[in-house]
């Protein structure tokens, strides 16, 4: 086993999805495929190498430091589920 | 049992940029919730961040005169959690591969010892938005969330281990606030929260190896909360080992009213943060070109200014360490001895009148109305004894009232030192005359009343006589000779 039910549960609750028992049983055993394919990459030699933080070979894409007009408040929050007082409003949360 | 607390800090300090980290927002403090955002740092589908070269210039800046060493390549990261400040879903931050580590500073300790506290490293992310709960009818029981500050550039400063009492965390902060202040890389408003600070401490039994387990106290938000924060911290972990329990790791808040800090309830999962290199983003290299570029644009930094100001100057380390610990102070000072101002005068008319006016005006040392020029010509009149010390603290007020010279306020206002020994003489003969008590006490022995002459003959002068003159003249005429 690449990944025990317990794991995929853990990861589930992180990433806030209520899974029920058969998807947490379907998805384990996808799962745990998925990561016994990838691991296939373990068997080559990559003594040596540097690891690869991004697939395109390129470095230092810069903005220069200069303001530009983005959105009006009404914009931003024109999506939002709900607002008030010029704010996306939400369940309070407490500290 | 004695127990030693071991203490490591957190900084994260807001960089001083036009814009935010990965998008062309400003980032202005104090303006209508959400007036300052775009798709990038709303975190709208699709949207893709840039960074600002601006903060890995400074982020170089600050690692260099914190001795850090500046990676060659680092990487950025995302760091996973939920939370309503959070629109990603994840804080673009460095994990692996951050722009600064290994770097130290020196802090000086009450025995006089100098203290290497060490710095693991310093990485550039993006800050969150803000959460305001609200309290008025509409939103009661509802939390609002304003993200004008989500994006904004910040460089997170860790710490070692290193610091044992909250003394030296403060003598710490205080030193790397200076210096990021001085380096122009940040506003250091504490209140704004342009410069925040975690603490991790822990305690253990004093010859202990092993660390003990920590908790962190979070955003606390002035020197004074800190050090209340960490003693109340250090005593309730003691108290909590004594009475046979453990100190869980955790997060904890500082509550400024009561003095005590409290667990921070519902955050126990989450510290899973599943960090992996953010590939909307690519690698950044730093050429040693690009940081000699960097290094040569460094100020003179607080501690190499007071040692200058020590060794060169001859001022003592405690008028040195005043001067140096503001920049702009310190660079009116040194404007001052360039033009020719004697260093320690100077000082002490710096320390004492201009610090006092300024404060009195409520004005910064930027816009203080005597310039260097000015102020270096008022002391030239005292060095060449135009004018003592007292009437030049008269001429310094007009002086700064009418933005004159020293030399037109003194011609203008008749105060002139007299060093003509006849006029002095006169004075001298009078105050003589109208009081023959004191004399004979003096004359019987009574030396000390020769303060009393030197004050009379002074105030009959309108304080314009030449003291050295005034006293050799009286004692002369007192005893005859």
């Amino acid at each position: 086993m690449k990944i025990t039910r317990t794991e995929v549960e853990h990861v589930s609750r992180l990433a806030r999805l209520a899974l029920s028992t058969e998807e947490l049983d379907s998805l384990t055993g996808e799962m745990d495929a998925i990561l016994g394919y990838v691991e296939q990459l373990a068997t080559l030699d990559t003594e040596g190498i540097v690891p690869t933080a991004h697939a395109v070979p390129m470095e230092n894409a810069f903005r220069p430091d200069e303001a530009k007009d983005g959105f009006t408040p009404e914009q931003a929050l024109s999506n939002a589920p709900d607002a008030a007082e010029s704010a996306f409003r939400v369940r309070r949360v407490i500290e | 049992m004695r127990y030693e607390t071991v203490i490591g800090l957190e900084v994260h300090v807001q960089l001083t940029t036009n814009t935010k980290i990965f998008c062309g927002c400003s980032k202005d403090f104090g303006q209508t919730p959400n007036s300052q955002t775009c798709p990038v740092c709303l975190g709208l589908p699709g949207a893709l961040p840039v960074l600002n070269q601006q903060v890995v210039e400074l982020a170089i800046k600050t690692g260099l005169a914190t001795n850090c060493q500046i990676a060659p390549r680092s990487i950025f990261a995302r760091k996973n959690y939920f939370y309503p400040d959070l629109p990603k879903g994840y804080q673009i931050s460095q994990f692996e591969l951050p722009i600064c580590e290994h770097g130290w500073l020196d802090i000086d300790l009450e025995n006089g010892e100098r203290k290497r506290i060490g710095i693991t490293r310093a990485h550039m992310e993006e800050d969150a938005g803000k959460l305001i709960h609200g309290d008025s009818p509409q939103t009661a029981g509802n939390s609002l969330v304003d993200l004008n500050r989500a994006c904004t550039p910040l460089l997170e400063i860790v710490s070692e281990p290193d610091m044992r009492s909250a003394d030296e965390a403060i003598d710490y902060l205080k030193k790397l606030h200076q210096i990021v202040v001085y380096l122009g890389v940040c506003d250091g408003n504490l209140e704004e929260g342009s410069f925040r600070c975690d603490a991790n401490v822990s305690v253990r039994p004093y010859g202990q190896e092993e660390f003990g387990t920590r908790a962190e106290l979070k955003n606390i938000n002035s020197f004074r909360f800190i050090k209340q924060a960490i003693e109340y911290e250090v005593e309730r972990q003691i108290d909590l080992i004594e009475g046979g329990g453990k100190v869980i790791q955790e997060t904890r808040l500082f509550d400024s009213d009561t003095g005590m800090t409290r667990s921070m309830r519902g955050k126990e999962e989450a510290h899973d943060y599943r960090y992996f290199p953010d590939p909307d983003l690519v690698p950044l290299v730093i050429s040693p070109e690009w940081i000699e570029e960097v290094r040569s644009t460094l100020p003179e930094l607080p501690e190499v200014k007071r040692g200058r100001f020590v060794e060169e100057l001859g001022l003592s380390v405690y008028d040195a360490g005043v001067l140096a610990a503001d920049r702009a102070l310190a660079e009116y000072f040194d404007a001052c001895v360039a033009l020719g101002s004697d260093a320690k005068s100077c000082a002490n008319w710096i320390m004492g009148e201009v610090l006092r006016k300024l404060k009195e005006t409520d004005t910064e040392i930027t816009d203080v109305p005597i310039t260097p020029e000015l102020l270096t010509g008022l002391l030239a009149r005292i060095a060449d004894n135009t004018i003592s010390g007292k009437i030049a603290k008269t001429v310094f007020e007009k002086m700064w009232q009418k933005g004159q010279t020293a030399d037109q306020i003194i011609d203008a206002e008749g105060l002139k030192q007299v060093t003509d020994t006849g006029a002095i003489e006169g004075l001298v003969d009078e105050v003589i005359a109208a009081n023959p008590a004191q004399v004979a006490e003096y004359l019987g022995g009574k030396d000390k009343l020769i303060g009393f002459f030197v004050g009379k003959v002074m105030q009959a002068s309108q304080g314009k006589a030449n003291p050295g003159m005034v006293n050799q003249l009286l004692k002369k005429k007192l005893t005859g000779n």
